[in-house]
């Protein structure tokens, strides 16, 4: 038996299939992951995403550590509420993990981490911390909610207070605010609108219930997966992992090579943009009938040989999409092996879809 | 509780299989089967004219999260696969035992020892235990 949310018995007598996830006992469906898919893009679903870990940061130096620790620079980080995505590397610029911080106020930072690499992440800041005299705290009293879908805001603004409602609908994207009590933050992984929210873990199961009698659709993992892979979101230790820099993981974009600091991994990644990044993360959109998969060699004419890090049956775009790692040079068609055969493929530029709309024309 | 009709054959592998009035067989997978894939988003059935023996995956079924093989229950030579379920994967979810036939067979030998409905049912509850 894994570990369990409060949601677990919510979960259970809805007749979630409950599958293990990172050392948790996790939702995967409620009877169709079609369903939930599609509510999300559609209207709305909720995801108990308390499995995930939140780490409070306190201390005048918290911020000097971070920039020391991530990979995006939370120099950025003025506004309290502030959220910024990016990776924690290794020496060697491998991706340690991603995560969210939010910067709640000049000495108290929370980061968002996953929730199968919680023990090294949490070993990996508390070894950096010490220096810096950052008290490291694990947030084990906090579930977390995801809302996501079109309506999913105002789903959520109807159960706070009047005044807490219009602070709620007046966050920017990527914000967050503390609101009646919960952290409520203008963030998720659908590629939809929403909020994720932070509460004590004796008020989820009210939350759950109050949002599920609303009309909003439990969702599962399942739905979360191919819910991000639509949105061209990387999943850690499938996408990236401690052997890939985000360089090759199509994000380098979060990764803030500001000329006044050090990170751990900027002289790896400053190495490998030197001599020339040689594989590149794309997207894949299968020509032909079948479902891409994780760990399919993909082939690419006249640039070599690839690998599909995700791949699933897209639920919005009725075809197969995939994330795959390929050599840098690569574009247009590609074909990948499918139990013996090979089918076409195409490369294309992530995400896949958005807002519910179809981006890949 | 999932639906096991009690006039089809049954394997530990949760495959049905049907003897039509000709005497040549339909194969699906059981009701069972379908709900613990979940959504079923696309099939590969067998090609007319494949010879197959039991226990062999002669066709594919792919949920949203996973591709699982299906096993042929007996011996025999496909008469053909159902063209329905390219189009309508969903069919295996919404009706294993009718429009979703996976393929039809004519034996080569006669089939070997297949579950009744009662033994499959017994089958199906102790892996839930």
């Amino acid at each position: 038996m894994g570990r369990r949310t409060p949601l677990f018995t919510v979960h259970a007598s809805a007749g979630a299939r409950i599958v293990e996830f990172g050392g948790w006992d996790m939702p995967l469906h409620y009877g169709s992951l079609l369903a939930e898919h599609h509510a999300v893009r559609r209207s709305a679903g909720v995801f108990d995403v308390s499995h995930m870990c939140i780490i409070d940061l306190e201390g005048a130096e918290t911020r000097a550590l971070l920039r020391m620790l991530f990979a995006n620079d939370v120099g950025k980080l003025t506004i309290p509420g502030k959220a910024l995505y990016g990776c924690l590397l290794n020496e060697r610029g491998g991706v340690i993990d991603d995560l969210i911080v939010y910067y709640l106020g000049e000495r108290w930072f929370r980061a968002v981490v996953n929730a199968a690499t919680r023990a090294k992440d949490l070993q990996w800041i508390r070894q950096h911390a010490a220096g810096f005299g950052v008290k490291v705290t694990e947030r084990a009293d906090l579930a977390m909610l995801a809302v996501q879908g079109p309506e999913a805001r105002e789903r959520v603004a109807a159960l706070l207070s009047g005044a807490g409602a219009a602070r709620a609908l007046a966050l920017e994207a990527f914000c967050g605010a503390e609101i009646d009590g919960w952290f409520v933050a203008r963030t998720g992984y659908t590629g939809e609108e929403g909020f994720e929210v932070m509460l004590p873990g004796e008020q989820a199961q009210s939350l759950w219930r109050a949002l599920t009698a609303a009309g909003v659709a439990p969702c599962g993992l399942g739905a979360r997966d191919t819910l991000r892979l639509e949105a061209g979101m990387n999943l850690y230790g499938q996408d990236m992992d401690e052997h890939t820099s985000p360089l090759e993981s199509g994000l380098a974009w979060t990764v803030a090579m500001s000329p006044d600091r050090a990170f751990i991994g900027r002289e790896a990644l400053e190495a490998q943009r030197a001599r020339g990044v040689e594989r590149k993360l794309v997207g894949l959109v299968l020509q032909e009938r079948g479902v891409l998969r994780a760990h399919q060699r993909v082939i690419a004419a006249g640039t070599g040989e690839g690998e599909i890090t995700s791949g699933s049956y897209s639920p919005t775009l009725e075809r197969s999409i995939a994330l795959a790692r390929v050599p840098t040079p690569t574009r247009g068609p590609v074909q990948v092996e499918v139990r013996g055969k090979l089918l076409d493929a195409r490369v294309v530029k992530p995400p896949f879809v958005r807002h519910g709309k179809s981006l890949i024309g | 509780m999932s639906k096991v009709p009690t006039d089809l054959k049954y394997t530990r592998t949760h495959e049905w299989l049907r003897t039509l009035p000709d005497g040549t067989v339909e194969v699906g997978i059981t009701d069972h089967a379908q709900h613990a894939l979940g959504d079923l988003v696309f099939v590969e059935v067998p090609e007319a004219g494949r010879t197959v023996c039991p226990g062999e995956p002669f066709a594919v079924v792919e949920s949203v999260k996973a591709a699982s093989d299906v096993y042929a229950p007996v011996s025999g030579e496909v008469i053909e696969g159902n063209p329905a379920l390219a189009g309508a994967p969903e069919t295996l979810n919404s009706d294993p035992y009718g429009g979703g036939w996976l393929a039809r067979l004519r034996l080569t030998a006669a089939p070997g020892a297949l579950l009744s409905a009662a033994e499959y049912e017994k089958l199906t509850a102790e892996e839930a235990e």
